[in-house]
């Protein structure tokens, strides 16, 4: 991760110059894995189109919770078990289907099959399924893959959707990926299936900036940390002596805005991914804090306290003098875009308590949005600009959608503690924190879906907090 | 060069994460609002004068504490300000910190803020009372730092909170 350009270089190398002009960077899809000639071409449709083909296999997102696919994801051959710098191909090809199954799982949408109705595959079975087996197995659709290490340093990983009942494969996809990204190539392959299946866009291939928390309650070290939407790959990029908190990803997600507590001086950081260096964003005396990244990565909306009035302001990613966007006397703070950078949806206490309010960019025409029981805080916009999610204080905290002019609220969870949402690139799930309350007071990642039934914890190396979907990796 | 450091960093931090997930105290923040003693409480050795001990023992507290979502001054906290403010009067070259609390019942930021308004509402009558603002600087911790652990309507009281630092 340190190294992106020589990344690149070497999957770039690795594919037919075709591919090049519709992909960007690693891990690249292959239209056509390709299979060593020791696999069948294509699928190995020999016995015709099933005459009992039924209908299209797909995933109902809304009913799906209550009635998951079956699918099957056995382990991932391999051409030749050789040692990789990412370990052996076979036990690739084993940690390639668990991420896979587990993307798939937590989505909430698919019931992977597990234990014994799981039989190994041989290489060449990838291109050609064993269809009568993992019908009455419980599977309607089934994954396949293989992995297989390329001369120069690269794995190949194939990835082959079938429908089980018709027989018919949906959909493959190849990817080449330096050793230190193989786990990416699982992801983008879950990704692929759940696309293909849902009709939904995919999400499994991002990363979460999150704030990571140990200690006890009352002195807790909070540092900086980032992994992969499932966990993987975690690491921490603050040593934890100054607070951190609220981190963002820039959309080209090569850097995080955050707040820390550097040298007692609370104060908005933009952190720098590659060369892992922060600078200051906004000089000032005053308190700077909840920054957000536009669309576009020109402008960090944040919120400032200047004579204990705290107003939403507005400064180019690169620094210098901040605009001001509200002058209401209160505490106007959590400003965040929507997707098209047009609008901003923030919390006041103009009204007396807090509420969420719209206004155009240039901070004209501010309406307030929410008018249910209770407090709204920490609103965060839909990527795909239908609905706003915030945590609902009432009592408890508990995550909440509405439509942007402020109908159809709904709340999601039930947790005594549940805060600062989160959406995941595809607009389906929603990430945030919850707290436990007492003495030990530990906070928690977790995740929700917009049916408010797939509450998921999300693993993470200590406690944590403060959770920022990235968005889908190229 | 700036890569290496980089990833050297990173194998530090990871190293000592995995390593031990108790013993870290040593990397611990200073809390604040507690007493590090730098002048001279420690032990029974006399109180210097003008001191963070000396304000601690001589001001009726160096806390005052504030109602749910409020940032305004009741009768109490106005005559534990007064008791500052006389004790600052004594010492007119000595710089205090006030920091602000807020309980975690508030999302994150706009604890944030809240913490301000109440460092600033003490800040602001400490100066009514004659102590030169630019003595004065304020940090707000929001919920960040509870001095109660508890979940319970006791704890909040006390986490809702300015907290007069004397710094020297």
């Amino acid at each position: 991760m340190m190294l992106p350009k020589t990344i690149l270089a070497l999957a770039l190398a690795a594919v037919p110059a075709a591919t090049l002009a519709q992909t960007g960077s690693a891990p690249l899809p292959v239209p056509f894995p390709n299979s060593p000639q020791s696999a069948p071409q294509a699928g190995g449709q020999a016995g015709a189109a099933n005459p009992q083909q039924q209908g299209e296999l797909v995933v109902d997102v809304v009913g799906g919770v209550s009635a998951p696919l079956g699918i099957a994801i056995p382990v991932m051959p391999t051409s030749e078990a050789v040692s990789t710098a990412a370990g052996r191909t076979d036990e690739l090809g084993r940690q390639l289907s668990d991420i896979v199954t587990t993307d798939l799982r937590n989505s909430g949408l698919f019931k992977p099959l597990g234990g014994d109705a799981l039989h190994p595959i041989a290489y060449p079975e990838v291109t050609a399924p064993t269809f009568d087996y993992w019908g009455p197995a419980g599977a309607s659709a089934l994954v396949q893959g293989f992995v297989r290490a390329n001369g120069d340093g690269t794995l190949t990983v194939g990835c082959y959707l079938y429908d089980v009942s018709s027989r018919a494969e949906i959909a493959r996809q190849g990817f080449v990926v330096p050793p230190s990204e193989w786990r990416r190539a699982g992801h983008k392959c879950a990704d692929m299936v759940y696309s293909k299946l849902t009709g939904e866009g995919p999400y499994f291939d991002s990363r979460v900036v999150y704030i990571s928390e140990t200690g006890p309650k009352g002195k807790r070290i909070k540092r900086l940390a980032i992994m992969d939407q499932d966990g993987g790959n975690h690491r921490f990029l603050t040593n934890g002596q100054a607070i951190s908190l609220t981190p963002r990803f820039s959309p080209d997600q090569r850097s995080i805005v955050y707040m820390s507590y550097l040298k007692d001086r609370p104060a908005i950081y933009v952190y720098d991914l590659a060369s892992g260096s922060s600078r200051l964003l906004v000089a000032s005396a005053n308190l700077t804090f909840a920054p957000r990244i536009s669309p576009d990565g020109r402008f960090v909306l944040f919120s400032m306290a200047v004579g204990g009035n705290t107003d939403i302001y507005r400064v180019a990613f690169t620094g210098g003098s901040p605009q001001r966007l509200t002058d209401s006397p209160g505490i106007d703070t959590g400003a965040t875009y929507s997707p098209d950078g047009g609008r901003i949806v923030f919390e006041s206490d103009r009204s007396g308590t807090q509420q969420l309010y719209v206004m155009n960019a240039d901070g004209s025409s501010q309406q307030r949005i929410s008018f249910g029981s209770g407090r709204y805080a920490t609103p965060v916009w839909s990527p795909r600009g239908n609905l706003i999610a915030y945590t609902k204080i009432g009592g408890s905290f508990r995550i909440g959608v509405m439509s942007p002019a402020g109908g159809n609220e709904q709340l999601l969870t039930d947790g005594a503690q549940d805060e600062g949402p989160s959406w995941s690139p595809n607009g389906r799930v929603i990430m945030f924190f919850r707290s436990g309350m007492g003495g030990g007071g530990r906070a928690d990642l977790w995740s929700v879906d917009l049916t408010g039934v797939n509450v998921r914890r999300v693993p993470t190396v200590l406690d944590g907090s403060d959770p920022a979907w990235g968005p889908l990796r190229p | 060069m700036a890569k290496l450091t980089t990833t050297l960093l990173i194998a530090t931090a990871l190293l000592a994460t995995t390593a031990c997930s108790k013993k870290r105290p040593a990397e611990l923040p200073p809390a604040p609002g507690a007493v590090t003693d730098q002048s001279g409480s420690g032990g029974q050795g006399a109180i210097v004068p003008g001191s963070r001990a000396d304000f601690e023992r001589s001001v009726t507290s160096n806390t005052v504490n504030f109602a749910l979502d409020s940032y305004s001054l009741d009768d109490r906290a106005r005559s534990i300000l007064d008791s500052q403010a006389t004790w600052l009067a004594r010492y007119p070259n000595t710089p205090v910190s006030l920091e602000g609390h807020a309980d975690e019942r508030g999302t994150r930021e706009y604890n944030l803020a809240l913490g301000d308004r109440r460092a600033l509402s003490a800040k602001n009558y400490l100066a009514a009372r004659g102590v030169a603002p630019g003595r004065i600087s304020t940090i707000s911790y929001g919920k960040e730092r509870p001095i109660a652990l508890g979940s319970d309507e006791a704890s909040w009281a006390q986490n809702r909170r300015a907290v007069t630092i004397v710094l020297n």
